[in-house]
């Protein structure tokens, strides 16, 4: 029983680093842009944020280190793709492979580095709860955050007179371009924006579920965070479930191997990759589906007055 | 305020340009961060653009990096022309490069020097399947295939792992995982002695040049190019754009399938877990730089294999990491990228006539 309330709880834990990527990038495609450099960033924030807190001790300046490495990734990606118009595949490919090379080179003087000793947390005192204590009373206060976050961003998107414009962006900027809006501005804050979520969600990874720096540790997850937006259909509660689907099943394979299963290590690292293959087949089989949800300008070059 | 006009007709002059004032902003970059670095950045532009063409052995060994970046660039450039979004080719070059050495291990001693074929081909064999995966989900399933043929980069390593620390492992190898050295039957005939250059630089010049004969004068090559420009046009005229996704999936699985056979069954000589060297991604870059065009890539593929060089100079002569690499690349493309927009816009200043 003890295991599986410490594996739920791990489960929430993994699944908030993709949760809090995938809400990043979910604010991105709903103006219209797919940002694929978010492993880039994501690693490019995990040593910022990393390094910051071995120097600083703080986890707090961490984590604003993480996002203002994130946002200025992004940045960098969105004058780019929305005032110079290259195309957003090409250039977040170009933010991830730079992202790779720049953090390991940057990184490798943290590798050895050690973090101060990590908080532990215990609200209200009912960590010790069976079943759900850990789970839902001994994280850290981002594994709230990326809840809230998913709520904040329903009520921001479906609710706010600034989400209503937000998706109008992405469906449809020639329209909101002739009500008057900056349409580039309004892509440009989406991007900055997606870019410092995704940062946090790096810092995270480095600085508190990791926690240490290792050389590409991201290891895929901003991949895993672009696919699920598309898994959740572009909708924010479902890119929170998705995110920790796959948080369990990432969790599941060192379950797997603690238990002593005789599967080779290498075919349950497999899994979370694989899972993202098969959810994404499962949801894309029908095109019409992804086409209703899809914000109908996603990657789509948008110049005013062309 | 500088601002943008478009131009009746793209610049052909800054289609050749860009990627060379890409290269000069990237460069003038790396020399603000050597002085940064409080190194001399006259020695390293030299460790970079000297050193790797200074002996006929650097030379041999630019043309050992080359090899493998140009011949997946070649097919990626089909990729991308097509507007397929062909991302995981370093996970096509593992598969080839499994595949190759599974049939370079079935030497012994005796067999005899055919066996090269079969281990080239199997290699091709290998790339194309695992790009088959990649297409046949987008084709049934719609699945994108830039997140999927991505993650069966994962995958790929992790087959390679598994093979390496299990069934493949070398008895007698100190418990490395590594798999034994090929038997000289297997191995790629070099075309010199005192370099390590193989047969597989002319199989990629090769390649290059049927590539340009493909695309240029053959009506599959220029149906395969009308649909990435113009999806509406292709349907009209009849060309079938799942053809055109499995052909090119499978030419650019092929090429990094081969590749991969030739850096195994080559410079390596046995599987490792350091088979994937980053060239999948590397390639990326190469195809880009290079225009999508066959002799463009025979420079960039050069030109990227002098920034591999260039790396592990800068870490044996100046103490610096050798991810260093890795940032000029990603520079190089963020600065090509930009550069394009000269070949589409102006760049006017003042006020709006």
């Amino acid at each position: 029983m003890d295991t599986y309330a410490l594996l739920l709880a791990a489960t929430l834990n993994a699944g908030t680093v993709l949760a809090l990527a995938a809400l990043g990038l979910l604010i991105n495609e709903k103006a219209g842009i797919v940002n694929l450099g978010a492993e880039g960033m994501m690693l490019c924030a995990a040593i910022a944020g990393f390094a910051t807190v071995v120097h600083t001790g703080s986890d707090t300046l961490g984590f604003v280190a993480g996002m203002a490495a994130g946002a200025l990734l992004a940045a960098l990606f969105g004058v780019l793709v929305i005032w110079l118009g290259t195309n957003q595949y090409a250039t977040g490919l170009a933010l991830s492979l730079f992202g790779v090379g720049f953090s390991a080179f940057v990184g490798i003087g943290y590798v050895q580095a050690r973090l101060p000793e990590r908080p532990q947390f215990n609200w209200l005192g009912l960590g010790e709860l069976p079943w759900i204590g850990p789970a839902l009373f001994r994280q850290h206060p981002l594994v709230y955050g990326a809840m809230l976050l998913a709520l904040g961003l329903i009520w921001l998107l479906y609710r706010t007179r600034a989400g209503l414009v937000l998706r109008a962006v992405g469906e449809s900027p020639q329209s909101a371009h002739a009500l008057g809006y900056p349409v580039r501005r309004i892509r440009l804050a989406a991007v900055a924006c997606g870019g410092a979520l995704c940062g946090l969600a790096g810092a995270y990874l480095s600085v508190i579920y990791t926690p240490l720096w290792v050389e590409g540790m991201v290891a895929g997850k901003g991949w895993i965070a672009l696919a699920l937006t598309t898994f959740a259909t572009w909708r924010p509660a479902r890119v929170l479930l998705g995110a920790y689907l796959f948080g369990g099943v990432t969790m599941l394979q060192f379950h797997l191997q603690g238990q002593g299963v005789q599967v080779p290590s290498q075919f349950l690292t497999m899994l979370p990759y694989l899972a993202t293959i098969v959810v994404l087949a499962l949801i894309s089989r029908n095109p019409s589906w992804i086409r209703v949800n899809m914000p109908a300008s996603l990657g789509k070059p948008f110049h005013p007055g062309a | 305020m500088p601002r943008l006009e478009p131009r009746p007709t793209p610049s052909r002059a800054w289609a050749w340009g860009s990627p060379l004032l890409a290269l000069a902003i990237t460069v003038a970059v790396g020399m603000l961060m050597f002085t940064l670095l409080g190194k001399d950045p006259v020695r390293g532009l030299q460790v970079f653009f000297w050193e790797p063409i200074k002996s006929p052995y650097a030379l041999g060994e630019l043309a050992v990096k080359a090899t493998p970046l140009l011949l997946i660039a070649l097919g990626l450039a089909v990729c991308f022309r097509s507007n397929v979004w062909n991302i995981g080719a370093e996970g096509q070059f593992v598969i080839g490069a499994i595949a190759g050495g599974g049939v370079a291990l079935l030497a012994g001693p005796q067999t005899g020097a055919w066996l090269v074929l079969p281990v080239l081909l199997a290699g091709v064999l290998g790339g194309m399947l695992w790009a088959g995966l990649t297409a046949l989900l987008r084709d049934r399933f719609n699945a994108n295939e830039i997140l999927v043929s991505l993650m069966l980069v994962y995958v790929a390593i992790q087959v390679l792992g598994y093979l390496v620390y299990g069934p493949w492992k070398d008895p007698a190898g100190y418990n490395f995982p590594q798999t034994r050295t090929f038997e000289a039957a297997a191995r790629m005939p070099r075309l010199m002695a005192g370099s390590r250059v193989t047969i597989g630089l002319p199989i990629a010049l090769a390649a290059s040049a049927l590539l340009w004969v493909y695309l240029f004068r053959t009506r599959g090559g220029f149906a395969q190019q009308v649909g990435g420009l113009a999806p509406a046009a292709a349907r009209y005229a009849g060309f079938s754009s799942r053809g055109a996704l499995w052909t090119a999936l499978l030419i650019s699985g092929g090429t990094a399938g081969l590749a991969g056979a030739l850096e195994v069954a080559g410079p390596i000589g046995q599987l490792t877990p350091y088979v994937p060297a980053g060239y999948g991604f590397a390639a990326i870059i190469v195809a880009f730089v290079g225009r999508l065009h066959p002799l463009g890539m025979v420079l960039s593929a050069i030109l990227m294999s002098m920034f591999y060089i260039g790396g592990e100079l800068a870490q044996s002569r100046l103490g610096l990491p050798k991810s260093l690499t890795g940032v000029f690349q990603g520079l190089l493309l963020f600065a090509l990228l930009a550069c394009d927009t000269l070949v589409n816009y102006r760049v006017r200043f003042g006020r709006a006539a």
